[in-house]
């Protein structure tokens, strides 16, 4: 196994301490009954895009894993795995960006955002679903229906949260080559 | 931080064991009950896992809450499965008994009935096996003992970070939120969806750059401290194994292999009695 850098083990370390915070204890309510706005990932959308899959998959694995361990219903590995599946695809699409260097065009808005769709579908329609059918013999239709739910919400929530977060986080950081000599 | 994850210190047998034991044990366990749906086998572990909770010296009370929490979740889902399939357990065991001289889409099987029963004590089985494992087991002796079971340290050691740095970045968020919200930031139900994902980004930015500083300090304080330099690390909180863990380890094996045992002998995951 290639060697993680320091600097990608403390993001993975302090991306799933935001991942459980925002999961755990921000309530934003949401237009349907009992379910609240996932801002987590957002978050774990732009970690991924800065720190690349690998600290993509394991914030996304550890801060809930650590979600559902603190509420002590039992670790859901269906949903955490689909976690940790959505961090690795955003991850890899975004791979080619350098958000760490300043740099996000409308072209990488773009990216950014292709990858965490496709990341939603992928594990909230595919993997969760699948995973819950064969751990738990659920029955198809509810596990998919509960599945694209989740994935349309967590989808306009990234498409947001994300978006603006790369924004902010590229404008403050210097250019290069943007100082120039006076006159 | 001891409060968050609902650890509880008390003297007690399955205290002594070591995180990894239990972290071993705890996994055996979840993969034999989620492994069959023989409901014999099953009750068998519910009522093991009950006994544990004994020998644990962790009563009711101390659960009561996250029990609640649990016991409203199984019932959403109950419901949920059976609007969503009414005939799912016709499919699983082959065989459609209707009950109560009822007929139709909605009408109570016996079948359905059996398949319910099999999801509770599926989770009666796996539930209390985890809740003693989070009120037994030392948050910061988890993350050595994930380097004990074979998890590279670096990754044992992002979980460590995660735990160590859950409190300050919870404190950081209030403290953001608060001062966001005295300027007339809104986050409730009066304004519309869009706006108040649009206010939490407005939380998140001031958040997220303030841990993007702290991640770049911290790296560079465990690179000038030579981390990741050698093959292995010492944890402060690891302990020695010993009888009893390795004893422990073995019965939870048992368990694993007796449900591959019976998933031969039922020919599936099922335990028919319909047939």
């Amino acid at each position: 196994m290639k060697k993680l850098s320091v600097k990608t083990i403390v993001a993975i370390g302090i991306g799933a301490a935001l991942f459980f915070v925002l999961g755990r204890f921000v309530a934003i309510p949401s237009p349907v009954p009992n379910t609240n706005i996932s801002l987590q990932y957002g978050i774990l959308a732009f970690i991924a895009a800065v720190f690349g899959p690998v600290a993509g998959v394991l914030a996304g694995l550890i801060g809930h894993f650590f979600i559902d361990f603190s509420y002590g219903w039992g670790v859901w590995w269906s949903w955490v795995i689909a976690s940790a599946v959505f961090g690795l695809i955003t991850g890899l699409i975004t791979s080619k960006m350098n958000l760490d260097e300043g740099e996000f065009e409308p072209k990488h808005l773009l990216v950014f955002n292709g990858g965490q769709i496709l990341g939603h579908i992928i594990a909230w329609v595919v993997v969760a679903p699948i995973l819950d059918i064969l751990m738990y013999a659920e029955p198809a239709n509810k596990v998919f229906l509960q599945g694209v739910v989740s994935a349309i919400m967590n989808i306009v929530t990234t498409a947001i949260v994300g978006t603006i977060l790369c924004i902010a986080y590229a404008k403050a950081i210097p250019k290069a080559g943007s100082l120039s000599e006076e006159d | 931080m001891t409060n968050l994850f609902n650890y509880i210190e008390r003297d007690s047998a399955i205290h002594n064991l070591t995180g990894a034991t239990k972290l071993i044990c705890l996994m055996l366990w979840s993969f034999a009950a989620m492994g069959t749906y023989d409901t014999r086998y099953l009750a068998v572990l519910a009522l093991l896992s009950m006994g544990l909770f004994k020998i644990g010296h962790i009563r009711i009370k101390d659960v009561s809450f996250m029990l609640g929490f649990t016991a409203i979740f199984l019932v959403l889902n109950t419901i949920l499965v059976y609007l969503f399939s009414p005939h799912h357990g016709t499919e699983i065991y082959g065989t459609c008994t209707y009950l109560f001289g009822l007929e139709g889409y909605f009408a109570p099987t016996a079948e359905q009935l059996f398949y319910h029963l099999n999801y509770w004590l599926k989770y009666l089985a796996t539930i209390p096996i985890i809740l003693l494992f989070v009120c037994t087991t030392n948050p910061s002796e988890f993350a050595a003992s994930l380097n004990r079971v074979g998890v590279s340290y670096s990754v044992a050691y992002s979980v460590a970070l995660a735990l160590r740095y859950i409190p300050d970045v919870q404190h950081q968020y209030n403290e953001i939120s608060k001062a966001s919200q005295a300027r007339g930031v809104e986050l409730s139900k009066k304004e519309t969806l869009i706006h108040r994902l649009k206010s939490a980004s407005a939380i998140l930015v001031p958040l997220i750059l303030t841990s993007m500083n702290r991640i770049e300090v911290i790296s560079n304080a465990m690179e000038l401290r030579g981390f990741g330099k050698n093959k292995k690390r010492t944890w402060y909180m690891a302990r020695p194994f010993r009888v009893w863990d390795y004893l422990c380890i073995v019965g939870c094996a048992v368990l694993l292999i007796i449900t591959f045992v019976l998933n031969h002998i039922n020919g599936g995951r099922f335990y028919n009695p319909f047939q």
